[in-house]
């Protein structure tokens, strides 16, 4: 689609952006500059230091949460992109009802408030007497990974012709051929976006966590959260602001793995 | 001999549709042939298309392709290729790979396709394109890479959807032209859809002319056009003037027909089982009627007064509009010396010759 | 054909499995277990059925043993009602303009802003919720801004109001209000707008008569998107509230921390449930109704 300019239509809507995105950045800017703080005292600036990042890494707690983190956040991005793939692809051609009812399925753990889907879990787990701790954390992870990483596949599968899957058939492609050499080359910025977007909401997950973890089960939201109840330290600083960096790094990808056009991609054969 | 492809009674209604996209089709398609599958959109030509590909399944009925029932059998185990209306090139892949694509899923060994691509590339004058990626390539190079994969495992049958619809009108003369080159080369089966007449009369060796999803006629070119089986093919294939008339005498199959909206009388070889004093539908292609000397005795049978209200000249003709008493419309195409200077507001005398009048039911 | 329906009923249907388990039949879990009695000892009296935790919200016992009015649990209702509806409002008064004006820009530039605006969101809501914590608190950035500046004589006293959850909730939940109601802007015509213009319309009535009539099914989704996760909210008002202004996601929190009692956590879960299938519904009326009319 064709994007125009629309006329300016109120006055002053330009100073309210700006103040928009002053509002949107100053938490992370703020936070971003008092990790860098050389001071103990997280309010008064001592000079620039990166030693809290130091401080950080060298706390096994947090290595042994980060550990538990990548765990989850890799198992859980891993299986819920698989997931969605599947299931995108298995809808492409649906008929009309079909797909309504498994993409309202799909949005569920998107518009279900996380608390509820927390405590339903957590009733879930311990009432069939499923022991809580990383694998509880895992199912859980990948319920919400499943529709993050479902919607950039979609799109990306929608900007295909159809056709085009149709013509590996007809040019005697098996089913697995055809997702081999046509479907994943073509979807892949889309799946490695998805991946991306679940990988981090994962990661970032605290409040569902925080309910199906167990002991033992600890990832870095939760540590994080623990740490943040007793007070502000700068270790927290530089712990946090580790965990935005990561982020902003990880979305960035994604976002530009978004707006690659669906032609300039390498695969093929070499004959 | 079998054919290459048999339909026998397909039928197919997608769900939550209200009428069958094809209402019971028999189509036998003779090997070597290319043959066209022509229609209105919505007609069920390009379901008729899927079905022989293995897209879709029919509902009832049978599909043989060499005189083996397909069934189920999925469009990678059916001898048959494509040519997508989109093209469906893959965009990932080089020109040549593109064209590799089949024979590699197919096993063929490296060699063999190497030297195949190269056959295919210069059959369809693709040489030096072969590192290309589609959206690199022209519309009428797209065009070609698509036949070109589409051909290079030699399938039985070749299907076609509307390939030419994306072409400009010059582009579009010439792949008509080299489409007939490579069927005549290849002797492969063509199976051709198109809504465009003009472009089935030109490339086919028959065609099937379809409405509501049901076959109204088969035939040659020639056949079909100037025989139409009824008056929707007579409409839907060339330029048909239809006049509402009434019999009013008849000799054998010739009949004398009174026009409903003038006097005139109008003779037809071939009145077909019209009875005297029932109505009918006389269809006249307008480069079968001539003109005919101005002032001519009224009561002449197989002449039409028309009054002229507009002239169209497009080079070589000229085509003559005109309405009669009743509003029925005519029009004549008349070869510019022909013409003469008949001028709007004139009134005409049309001759219609007694072999160019076809009688229908109304 | 039928391999292929095979073939993708195959493929979709493990995904769909997954998800009625771990969403659908937790979901009806915690409805049965709403209407449980609640054990001795924590958990679930199995097999009994009651009212008694629906009854809870708006009565107790009182010591002689008769059913009273009591309010504490509505008035936490009332407040989440509150801040969600307050946040809706802040949102869409910032969302809006700032939507309008990323429409007048560039596609390039329009992108990239989409992206900074949907930044923020993918960072950790924990990581957002402190950053506010060491800008709000007493000593805190503001505090010394304002101070420094001599705005304010004395410490701020923010933190731990419901002011601060106000501000947290409005911070978490922008890019939602912001997205739809850009999406919706872009989606019209902008000869719409011309048109308009061309037949005298002053740039106020533009706005009100055209622009804001034909966007609002994205307005309308806007609020739907904050509201709900706002009614549900649980680290905010945690972080910032300071447990003063607690809402409905603390209270069902504390019902499987502190209180132990399940059923009536199970019973509140389902309240929120109920208030988001309620939105959603009339979400969609709203844009039914609006697609009806061209």
């Amino acid at each position: 689609m064709k994007r125009e300019r629309a006329p300016r239509l109120m006055t002053g809507a330009g100073v309210v952006a700006a103040l928009t995105f002053a509002f949107l950045y100053l938490p992370i800017v703020t936070l971003v500059a008092l990790s860098f703080n050389a001071n103990d005292l997280t309010t008064i600036w001592g000079g620039f230091s990166p030693k809290w990042y130091g401080v950080v890494v060298a706390n096994d707690d947090i290595l042994r949460a980060t550990r538990n983190s990548l765990i989850v956040a890799g198992t859980a991005s891993l299986a819920g992109t698989a997931a969605s793939l599947a299931a995108a692809l298995g809808l492409a051609g649906a008929g009309r009802w079909e797909r309504t009812l498994a993409e309202g399925l799909l949005a569920l753990p998107l518009l279900v408030p996380e608390i509820v889907t927390a405590v339903a879990l957590l009733l879930t787990f311990v009432i069939v007497g499923f022991p809580l701790g990383l694998t509880s954390v895992i199912i859980a992870h990948t319920v919400f990974c499943i529709p993050f990483a479902y919607y950039p596949i979609r799109s990306r599968l929608a900007a295909l012709d159809p056709a085009l899957m149709e013509a590996a058939s007809d040019l005697y492609a098996s089913p697995w051929q055809r997702f081999m050499r046509i479907e994943l080359p073509l979807l892949a910025p889309g799946v490695l976006a998805g991946a991306l977007l679940a990988f981090i909401s994962s990661l970032g997950d605290f409040v569902i966590t925080y309910f199906v973890a167990g002991p033992g089960a600890t990832t870095l939201p939760v540590y994080i959260y623990g740490m943040i109840r007793v007070g502000v330290t700068p270790e927290v600083n530089a712990l946090t602001a580790i965990l935005l960096f990561v982020t902003i790094a990880v979305i960035t990808v994604a976002f530009l793995l978004g707006q690659r056009p669906e032609t300039d991609q390498n695969g093929g054969i070499e004959s | 001999m079998t054919a290459a492809i048999g339909i026998s009674a397909v039928r197919k209604t997608f769900p939550g549709a209200e009428h069958p996209a094809l209402a019971g089709v028999s189509l036998d398609i003779a090997e070597n042939e290319f043959f066209t599958l022509l229609g209105p959109s919505g007609c069920g030509k390009t379901t008729l298309l899927r079905i022989i590909a293995g897209f879709e399944t029919p509902d009832a009925g049978e599909l043989r392709l060499g005189g083996v029932a397909m069934g189920t059998t999925p469009p990678n185990k059916r001898s048959v290729n494509t040519v997508f209306q989109s093209y469906a090139l893959f965009p990932h892949m080089s020109v040549a790979a593109n064209i590799a694509f089949a024979l590699e899923m197919l096993g063929r060994p490296r060699d063999a396709i190497r030297a195949r691509v190269a056959e295919v590339m210069r059959l369809l004058r693709l040489e030096g394109l072969g590192d290309r990626r589609p959206n690199q390539l022209s519309g009428g190079q797209q065009q070609r890479v698509a036949l070109g994969r589409a051909l290079a495992s030699a399938p039985k049958v070749l299907l076609l959807d509307e390939p030419l619809s994306a072409l400009d009108l010059k582009l579009r003369r010439d792949m008509q032209i080299e489409l007939k080159r490579l069927q005549a080369e290849t002797g492969i089966t063509f199976v051709f859809v198109t809504h465009d007449q003009e472009e089935a009369l030109t490339m086919s060796n028959r065609i099937a002319v379809m409405r509501g999803g049901a076959v109204m006629q088969v035939g040659g070119p020639a056949e079909i056009y100037d025989r139409p089986a009824d008056l929707f093919v007579a409409d839907f294939i060339g330029e048909a003037n239809l006049m509402p008339a009434v019999l009013v005498d008849r000799k054998g199959p010739q009949g004398r027909f009174r026009l409903t909206g003038s006097d005139a009388l109008v003779v037809a070889n071939d009145a077909g089982t019209i009875g005297v004093g029932e109505p009918a539908m006389l269809m006249v292609r307008p480069e079968r009627i001539g003109l005919g000397p101005l002032n001519a005795a009224p009561c002449d049978v197989g002449v039409i007064a028309l009054r002229v209200d507009a002239l169209a000249y497009s080079g070589s003709d000229l085509m003559l509009h005109g309405a009669l008493a009743d509003g029925t419309r005519l029009r004549a195409r008349l070869s510019g010396a022909a013409a003469g200077d008949a001028a709007v507001g004139d009134t005409v005398e049309l001759i219609v010759p007694p072999d160019a009048v076809r009688v229908y039911r109304p | 054909m039928i391999g292929q329906r095979t073939h993708k009923i195959v493929q979709t249907a493990p995904t769909m499995v997954f998800l009625a388990v771990f969403m659908i039949a937790p979901l009806v879990l915690m409805a049965y277990v709403s209407v449980l009695e609640r054990g001795a000892f924590g958990g679930v009296a199995w097999g009994k059925l009651t009212g008694v935790a629906y009854e809870k919200l708006l009565m107790e016992h009182d010591l002689l043993g008769n059913l009273v009015f009591n309010g504490d649990y509505i008035s936490i209702f009332a407040r989440s009602f509150e801040l969600a509806a307050i946040t809706s409002a802040l949102t869409l008064a910032v969302g809006l303009p700032t939507a309008l004006y990323m429409t007048t820009l560039a596609p390039r530039r329009a992108t990239m802003m989409l992206f900074l605006v949907t930044l923020p969101f993918w960072t950790n809501l924990l990581v957002r919720n402190f950053a506010w914590i060491l800008i709000l608190r007493n000593g805190g950035q503001l505090d010394r801004f304002l101070q420094g500046t001599g705005l304010t004589r004395g410490p701020l006293d923010i933190l731990y109001t419901p002011v601060a959850t106000g501000i947290g909730l409005t911070y978490s939940f922008l890019p939602f209000m912001i997205l739809p109601v850009y999406v919706a802007l872009q989606r019209i015509d902008p000869r719409l707008i011309e048109a308009a213009f061309d037949l005298g319309a002053d740039r106020l009535r533009v706005l009100t008569r055209v622009v804001i009539p034909l966007a609002a099914p994205g307005i309308a989704a806007g609020v739907v998107l904050v509201f709900v996760p706002c009614l549900g909210a649980y680290v905010s008002p945690e972080l910032l509230g300071g447990g003063k202004s607690l809402m409905i996601g603390n209270l069902i929190e504390a019902q499987f921390g502190a209180s132990r009692n399940w059923p009536f956590g199970a019973a509140l879960a389902l309240v929120l449930v109920g208030v988001l299938l309620l939105s959603l519904a009339l979400l969609s009326r709203l844009q039914r109704r609006t697609r009806r009319t061209p």
